[in-house]
């Protein structure tokens, strides 16, 4: 797909997260934002998927480990055709599909429950290797955060994911460098990151700028490293596409009230 | 009579299950000589995943590798269920995907290594979660008879098993979710799970040596708990004991307890570790220490009566 169509989608995407966010009047508009690169490029350009056969066992996976910006999931599963634009409404709310966060038992088109910080990629590790196992040759993707990878739990997946040679295994850590309590380094350093993960074993690429579509349309489709994990490197900004958004920790887990819903709406368009 | 620890039957049975159905995987975590999944190991090496000394992402890995079809046994020691609680919770039961979780060393009988790995509160955390089974089976024939049936159904299912060698009894008609009356008896009941089942029998060869005679329900199921078989003893017997290797905060005792309250039962009491932890010993003398064995029950039951 080309990069205009996928950046149309993404823009979508990024209203539609500002969307539910106001409606429900909580979630997590910062780390949806800053992801919203990578699930379009995912949905609509890398994976292997198709909304009407949504349970084809050989589809590939995708496990949002990063739970919480379950809003960027919402927006590019609806913008996929997944289920439709007026389950927003119900974002958070009772009886509703889009739970606070992802659950694969209610959402259409979600692969694994998350929001418990660190599972996901453990989940996903053992997709990857019941896939080898059971002779399926899709792939599995995971999106981590950056403050999640202080949780052991990433590194105990990481190893486990180079011992059993999983090239089958794509994991994206959305590095907009925030968290709760503020940047990653007044939080809880994660150094040298990159290092880090080769170090682990993975095959690493790192993208400059993670919200540059053709930036990381590039790095999903680089060939996998036969033997070996991938672990791609998104450097992003986090709320990215509002401008009272962008870099500011207080929209980690903050809803936009009216006013400034229609402001980032404005901002939006296009 | 022959003796087996349960954990030794769980070997066995995970051999045979993988033997008919290729499904069937099993995870461990560095631990295989201990839980003996060895024999599996040996058996069916493509199919056995050592995870390393990493019980959260055995765990997380089992339920990754469930959505692919497989059925993953994952194996460690009891203990370690509030390890990797996190994951038990919201990798496996919260999207009710299809693991498996055989715990062994439950309990103070593990012996010498002491408090630090004895599970005392594993079937309260286990038994608390929505669409959990819960089985402790009571000997090696039992144990052969739970990994069959947590094969069969679909979702998450917990299988507490022992270390040490314990009675192998005649095998017991087996369904899942029921229990099983061992001796009738109508002065008093003593409900019981797992190993504790031969010093139960103990204490009622001691109660009847005095005259009286105590029913012995066992229960290899806690979760979902045969909550008619229970009622249908405590309205009978009116005197009630529960017997187990576990807090008495949160396994059996409680299980029954929730199931027999407007029974109108006229004793209720039990018996098992009074909310301490354990400490090292040889399985003998902890059971004494912690007042479990046959006599020690009997006297309790004695008092109440």
């Amino acid at each position: 797909m080309d990069i205009q169509t996928l950046e149309k989608h993404a823009r979508q995407v990024r209203r539609d997260i500002i969307t539910m966010t106001a409606a429900a009047g909580s979630g997590h508009p910062g780390g949806s934002l800053s992801s919203t690169e990578a699930f379009v490029a995912l949905y609509f350009d890398v994976m292997n998927i198709d909304p009407a056969d949504e349970k084809n066992p050989n589809r590939d996976r995708f496990v949002l480990s990063k739970g919480h910006s379950a809003p960027g999931l919402y927006g590019t599963l609806c913008e996929r055709g997944f289920f439709s634009r007026e389950e927003f409404a119900h974002f958070r709310q009772l009886h509703g599909i889009l739970q606070g966060h992802p659950d694969v038992k209610k959402c259409p088109g979600v692969d694994a429950s998350t929001g418990s910080l660190g599972q996901g990629i453990s989940i996903a590790a053992g997709m990857a290797l019941g896939a080898k196992h059971t002779g399926n040759k899709c792939r599995v993707y995971t999106i981590i955060g950056d403050g999640e990878s202080q949780e052991g739990l990433v590194w105990e997946a990481s190893m486990a994911a180079a011992h059993y040679k999983l090239d089958n295994l794509t994991v994206i850590l959305d590095h907009n460098g925030l968290q709760i309590d503020g940047s990653n380094d007044e939080v809880m350093s994660l150094g040298d990151i990159k290092a880090k993960a080769i170090a682990f074993g993975y095959d690493v690429i790192e993208v400059q700028d993670g919200n540059d579509m053709k930036q990381v349309v590039e790095a999903l489709h680089t060939p996998p490293c036969p033997g070996k994990p991938r672990y791609i490197i998104l450097n992003t900004l986090k709320g990215k596409g509002v401008s009272f958004m962008e870099g500011q920790v207080g929209w980690h887990g903050k809803a936009p009230n009216a006013e400034q819903a229609e402001q980032a709406l404005k901002e939006l368009e296009g | 009579m022959e003796k087996k620890a349960v954990r030794v039957a769980y070997g066995e049975a995970l051999v045979k299950l993988g033997e008919e159905n290729e499904k069937v995987v099993v995870l461990d975590a560095d631990l295989a000589s201990a839980t003996m999944t060895n024999a599996f190991k040996k058996a069916y090496p493509d199919r056995f995943f050592d995870c390393g000394i990493a019980e959260a992402n055995m765990v997380d890995m089992a339920a990754g590798m469930s959505t692919m079809g497989l059925i993953p046994f994952c194996s460690t020691f009891a203990v370690f269920a509030g390890r990797n609680y996190d994951q038990i919770r919201n990798g496996v039961c919260y999207p009710k995907f299809n693991v498996k979780f055989g715990f062994s060393h439950a309990g103070i009988t593990l012996g010498e290594d002491g408090g630090s790995h004895m599970a005392i509160e594993d079937i309260a955390i286990m038994r608390v979660l929505p669409g959990m089974t819960v089985f402790v089976p009571s000997d090696a024939n039992e144990c052969y008879r739970c990994v069959e049936a947590a094969a069969k159904i679909e979702g998450p299912v917990y299988i507490r098993t022992s270390r040490l060698a314990t009675p192998v009894y005649d095998p017991r008609p087996f369904t899942a979710g029921k229990g099983t009356v061992i001796r009738d008896g109508s002065d008093c009941a003593i409900f019981t799970c797992g190993i504790m089942l031969e010093h139960a029998m103990d204490a009622a060869e001691i109660l009847e040596s005095k005259g009286i005679h105590a029913a012995i329900v066992s229960f290899h199921t806690i979760k979902p708990f045969d909550e008619e078989l229970a009622r249908t003893y405590a309205a009978r017997c009116r005197k009630v004991f529960t017997v187990e290797e576990h807090s008495v905060i949160g396994g059996l005792g409680d299980t029954v307890a929730s199931a027999i309250i407007c029974g109108g039962v006229e004793t209720f009491r039990k018996i098992g570790i009074n909310d301490v932890f354990g400490q090292s010993g040889k399985p003998a003398d902890l059971l004494k220490e912690y007042e479990l064995t046959g006599p020690q029950i009997a006297e309790k039951i004695l008092k109440d009566l």
